[in-house]
């Protein structure tokens, strides 16, 4: 996102993951430098480099099929548009003077929108057409310029805005190309030279597409990548100019728009948007695209690297609260990934179950002495004999033993748990007031922090689910059963052969018993009918169960067994810190930066940021030998406290002292803290905008 | 119309033309210029983002690239002048050449001195020329505060209902006759000329919705002569076209695909306008309502709404003062960052640290238009904004995030 926001500047966005992760050695040097056990660092990086590199191949499929449908349909538009132009009957003839647009809404994550546009420009280029231009609006101020880049895109050469005087551009243009005019005529010209061309010069290039009669003409098609940006007045008239050329040269827009489609009306007026012809395209919103994300990339015991629950919600509210950009998302994803390899040494261990049992065999003593210190093994110890404890904490291939079997039941554990969330999430997500979230990811967070069972909505949930009917239920078990068919678990194929036992022992219910109902639908006399609900009542009353009923409590104490067995949190697994990735706050510091807390915690305590232990105080007042602006600052707080406009410590000094006073209180005001009142000279204010 | 070929003749320096959006000005030009084979250079000021490209331009049609290539790097009038002199020295006219040049009320808003030359070129360049001017607007809005020459100021009325029904009824369909063309083009205008007499709308309308008209005809259902029932058929359906595609709501290709599948479901089609759901981020949203609160909100009420113990401000007084206009009907009023994020704090129900990213939405909303920035760019200090969405937007967005956002407003109190 663009930002005029002068805060950012403060440097605390600095951190970016991916230019550490290309393929230098150089990186590689920079992750082992400083990195916690530096023995298998190497290792460790190119553990985490296979990882990102397979996250981000699957991001890439995964976007690129969710924007399949869309880019699908805009291709066939184009093929469309550009087929009936060369209609020559009369109702096209007709609409001729109109240019084709496509208005693609695609939601106001406009940082998730370049990838979109690249794909749907290689796309184009690929099958429709090979004129393909798209613009910002950043880089369109004026008319002029939004020509030259259209012209400059599509020609590949140097344009020459006249009464532009760049040396330099004039310098390149005649190195490499004879320059041209910035006119639509040129392109026009240019146009209709290359279509000649390559009607004739490469006749075998084309043939690809059906052969039509008359001269071939691929569309010019040209993006406007963020139409809300766009001045208003520029892009009228340039679509103006546009039109006086849709006869010679067969021009296509298609519109980038985070809003809505009404600002096309906003920005155009009537006169404008007459010569388009505007079709409407609706992508996928980015909060569905996050669901397949999430369920892509972390549901699912492919990647062994996971997040708990805290970095979890960081990451998932940032995407809410803050940009909705799932691009956003993923590299919060990449920044605990990395972060993870480098903080963590037993990260070693967080890879496939084949690679991970073999790691585990070459690791050294010390490492050793790390699983022995983390908290879940801890635990683990204290459960054995004393025996076996003794041996699990000083013999070292002893331990490697049991680690391999640990790792191998985290493994399982996965395996379990992913399949068994998914069931209890079908049979959840349709009731009413969504007991456990509506949204897969709400369920997995909940599940990630503490025992769903235990929690009241899990509860409630239950007792909801007991007022199913049958058919709704039998539909939703049906669904599970469906979910678990793929697993390879032995737990699992035993859980999903018992389900299907019950799915059929309730078909059967439906061939074996008519419910009193249908006697009821016979009987049509008044006191019959009250004479059977009364006993309907009565029969309730007694808790004699029907065979529905019992079938119904079975199922669904089986579901709660599973939910029991499998979806207990990660923290209760031993040796869960292998891969779980744990500092929500480290993260939440590098994504959602806060400059101006940053500031004023340098202000307070300085020793943090210059890392000297000198300056650190007891009660947390500003020690003398801290910079002038920190006591300055001090200062300004207290006098703002103490209602004392001035600090009058400094009484008669030396004119040095009083230049440095003057100077950290100029500082000050520099950073946003005070500000001159103009009522009596010498006299700030304390800005007390955002409470902090 | 043909009169006018007199007075263009008449070599008078420059001529002003002027008339409503489609009444034929340039065609009328164009067919002339063309059926008298006079030399002529065309060129249209939207298009022209430099004068320089306008000098080159005139001098391509007239003289041929060569000429046009003569010119500088961002060339000036008197190069225009230099070069133009040179080349018709070399070739002197034998008729009058002439300039037209279309929506001639961009050349306003040109260096001051161009529409004064452009107006006596003839003196100029001492060659037989005369400028054209084509435009919608009057010449009295024209005329510089220096004064300058006189062009021949010429009207072209708008088309009367008969002229229309002609030029309409010239683009028929050929697989149609012409008389039958014609009633239709009679039906069309018997519902649309109250509200449209732009040519070229009407003209889109009549494509549009012909094909509907000859349905029955197709289905053989009735002859070609029988007009009354092919106007009951058909006009239902242009009083709904009325309706959605003349704003352009619809465009043509999905107004023809409604046409076809509408039977079975009788037009289910959204205009553009229609879509106007937004979906923000959490945050944004908060930040969109407190800039709707600070935009029609006087500043001196805010200690009102958002202070919990805001003391006992009595409400005679609190509304006491002629406020009476609504701030609603005043429009939004700008209002500083700092207002802005105080009154965000206050009305968002968690609290949020001031990150970055709080900031950055709110550039992003002023990207997306939803806010405007008042105060100029460079001003990094104390922005001011604008908010620039609708009452019923906030209300839908208030509403999502259960926000009564009435409640908080001093005109509904």
């Amino acid at each position: 996102r663009d930002t005029t926001w002068p805060y950012q500047c403060f440097g605390c966005f600095v951190f970016k993951p991916s230019a550490k992760k290309k393929k230098t050695l150089s990186l590689a040097d920079h992750f082992i430098h400083g990195c916690e056990g530096a023995e298998n660092s190497e290792k460790r990086f190119k553990l985490c480099q296979d990882l990102w590199d397979q996250i981000k191949t699957d991001t890439e499929v995964l976007q690129d099929e969710l924007n399949r449908n869309i880019l699908d349909s805009l291709l066939d538009f184009t093929r469309k548009c550009s087929s009936t132009r060369q209609h020559s009957d009369w109702a096209s003839q007709m609409r001729a003077s109109e240019i084709p647009t496509a208005a693609l809404v695609l939601g106001v994550n406009v940082p998730d929108h370049d990838m979109t546009f690249q794909s749907l420009s290689d796309l184009l280029q690929q099958s429709v057409t090979p004129y393909v231009a798209s613009v910002q609006a950043k880089e369109c101020g004026a008319l002029k310029h939004l020509i030259k880049r259209v012209l400059e895109r599509l020609m590949g050469t140097v344009v020459t805005v006249d009464d532009e005087e760049e040396e330099e551009a004039e310098q390149t243009s005649a190195q490499h190309h004879k320059s041209v005019h910035c006119s639509l005529s040129t392109l026009c010209d240019w146009y209709n030279t290359k279509t000649k061309k390559s009607n004739t010069g490469t006749p075998g290039k084309k043939r690809s597409s059906p052969v039509r009669d008359g001269p071939q003409q691929p569309p010019v098609v040209i993006i406007f990548k963020d139409l809300e940006a766009f001045n208003p007045r520029v892009l009228q008239d340039f679509i103006l100019i546009c039109s006086r050329y849709i006869e010679r040269l067969p021009l296509m827009f298609i519109f980038g728009i985070a809003t809505s489609p009404s600002t096309i009306q906003h920005l155009l007026p009537h006169s404008v948007s007459s010569l388009l012809c505007i079709e409407l395209f609706q992508s996928l919103s980015c909060t569905q695209h996050l669901a397949t994300v999430i369920d892509k990339l972390i549901l699912t015991k492919q990647f062994p690297f996971k997040l708990n629950g805290k970095v979890m919600q960081v990451l998932i509210s940032i995407f809410l609260y803050h940009d909705f950009s799932v691009r956003k998302f993923i590299k919060g994803i990449q920044l605990a990934l990395l972060e993870h390899f480098h903080s963590q040494p037993l990260s070693v261990l967080c890879c496939k179950k084949k690679e991970a049992l073999l790691n585990v065999m070459q690791l050294d003593h010390l490492d050793l002495e790390r699983i022995r210190h983390l908290l879940s093994f801890k635990r683990y110890v204290e459960k054995q004999e004393p025996r076996e404890q003794v041996d699990l904490l000083t013999d070292d291939t002893h331990l490697k033993e049991v680690c391999q079997k640990l790792i191998k039941d985290l493994h399982k554990y996965h395996k379990n748990y992913y399949p068994i969330l998914r069931c209890l999430h079908t049979l959840t997500s349709s009731l009413p007031r969504y007991p456990l979230g509506k949204q897969i990811r709400e369920l997995h967070l909940i599940c990630l922090e503490k025992n769903v069972w235990e929690s009241e909505d899990y509860q409630s949930a239950m007792k909801l689910l007991k007022m199913l009917a049958k058919d709704e239920l039998i539909a939703l078990l049906q669904r599970c059963a469906e979910i678990l068919q793929p697993a390879k678990s032995k737990k699992i194929k035993s859980a999903l052969v018992q389900l299907e036992d019950m799915l059929t022992k309730f078909k059967q219910l439906d061939s074996n018993i008519t419910s009193p109902l249908k006697h009821l639908q016979k009987k049509t006399d008044l006191a019959q009918l009250q004479k059977t609900l009364l006993e309907m009542n009565e029969s309730r009353r007694a808790k004699k169960l029907s065979p529905f009923e019992v079938l119904r409590n079975e199922a669904l104490e089986f579901i709660d067994s599973l939910v029991k067995s499998h979806l207990s949190p990660p923290e209760s697994q031993v040796l869960n810190e292998v891969c779980y990735y744990t500092s929500s706050a480290t993260v939440r510091r590098h994504l959602n930066a806060t400059p101006r807390t940053s500031i004023q915690a340098a202000l307070n305590s300085p020793f943090y940021y210059l890392q000297n232990d000198r300056l650190k105080t007891e009660d947390g007042t500003v020690s003398n030998a801290a910079p002038d602006i920190c006591i300055a600052y001090a200062t300004v707080v207290s006098a703002a406290e103490g209602n004392d406009p001035d600090s009058d410590n400094f009484g008669k000094v030396d004119e040095v002292k009083h230049a440095r006073f003057i100077r950290a209180v100029s500082e000050l005001e520099f950073l946003g803290f005070i500000k001159s009142t103009k009522q009596k000279t010498d006299h700030v204010a304390r800005l007390t905008w955002g409470g902090c | 119309i043909k009169h006018f070929q007199t007075t263009i003749t008449c070599n008078y320096p420059s001529i002003f033309i002027y008339g409503h959006r489609a009444s034929g000005k340039s065609h009328v030009m164009h067919v002339l210029l063309k059926e008298l084979e006079l030399p002529h250079a065309t060129v249209s000021c939207v298009e022209c983002v430099s004068v320089a490209l306008l000098f080159e331009q005139v001098l391509l049609s007239f003289f041929g690239c060569d000429a046009a290539s003569l010119l500088p790097r961002s060339a000036s009038l008197s190069d225009f002048v230099r070069i133009y002199r040179q080349q018709c020295s070399q070739s002197p006219a034998k008729q009058t050449r002439y300039i037209v040049m279309e929506k001639a009320e961009l050349l306003r808003d040109t260096d001051a001195n161009l529409l004064p030359a452009l107006l006596r070129l003839q003196e100029l360049v001492e060659d037989n020329v005369t400028i054209i001017l084509l435009s919608e607007i009057v010449w009295d809005k024209f005329r510089p505060n220096t004064g300058c020459f006189e062009p021949l100021l010429l009207h072209f009325p708008d088309y009367s209902k008969g002229e229309l029904h002609t030029i309409l009824s010239q683009d028929r369909h050929p697989s149609y006759s012409d008389e039958f063309y014609s009633s239709y083009i009679n039906i069309l205008l018997g519902v649309f000329y109250s509200v449209c007499r732009d040519l070229r709308e009407l003209r889109h309308l009549a494509a549009l919705n012909f094909s509907k008209f000859c349905e029955p005809l197709e289905e053989g259902k009735v002859k070609e002569t029988d007009t009354h029932k092919l106007w009951r058929n058909i006009e239902p359906h242009l009083k709904k076209a009325m309706q959605t595609v003349y704003l352009r709501e619809v465009s043509s290709v999905q107004w023809e695909q409604m046409q076809q599948t509408e039977e079975k479901e009788n037009g289910a089609l959204r205009g553009l306008s229609a879509h106007t759901h937004v979906e923000l981020p959490y945050y944004s949203k908060f930040l969109l309502i407190a800039a709707y609160l600070a935009s029609y909100n006087p500043a001196r009420t805010d200690k009102r709404f958002f202070l919990k113990h805001h003391g006992k401000i009595r409400k005679t007084n609190f509304l006491k003062k002629n406020e009476k206009t609504s701030n609603h009907l005043l429009g939004p009023k700008p209002f500083p960052l700092d207002r802005l994020l105080a009154i965000f704090y206050s009305v968002v129900d968690s609290r949020v640290a001031p990150t970055a990213s709080i900031f950055s939405q709110i550039s992003s909303l002023v990207t997306l238009q939803l806010l405007t920035q008042v105060s100029h760019d460079d001003q990094l200090d104390a922005p001011k904004y604008k908010c620039a969405v609708s009452m019923d937007f906030i209300c839908a967005i208030s509403r999502t995030v259960n926000f009564e956002i009435v409640k908080y407003l001093y005109d509904f109190l």
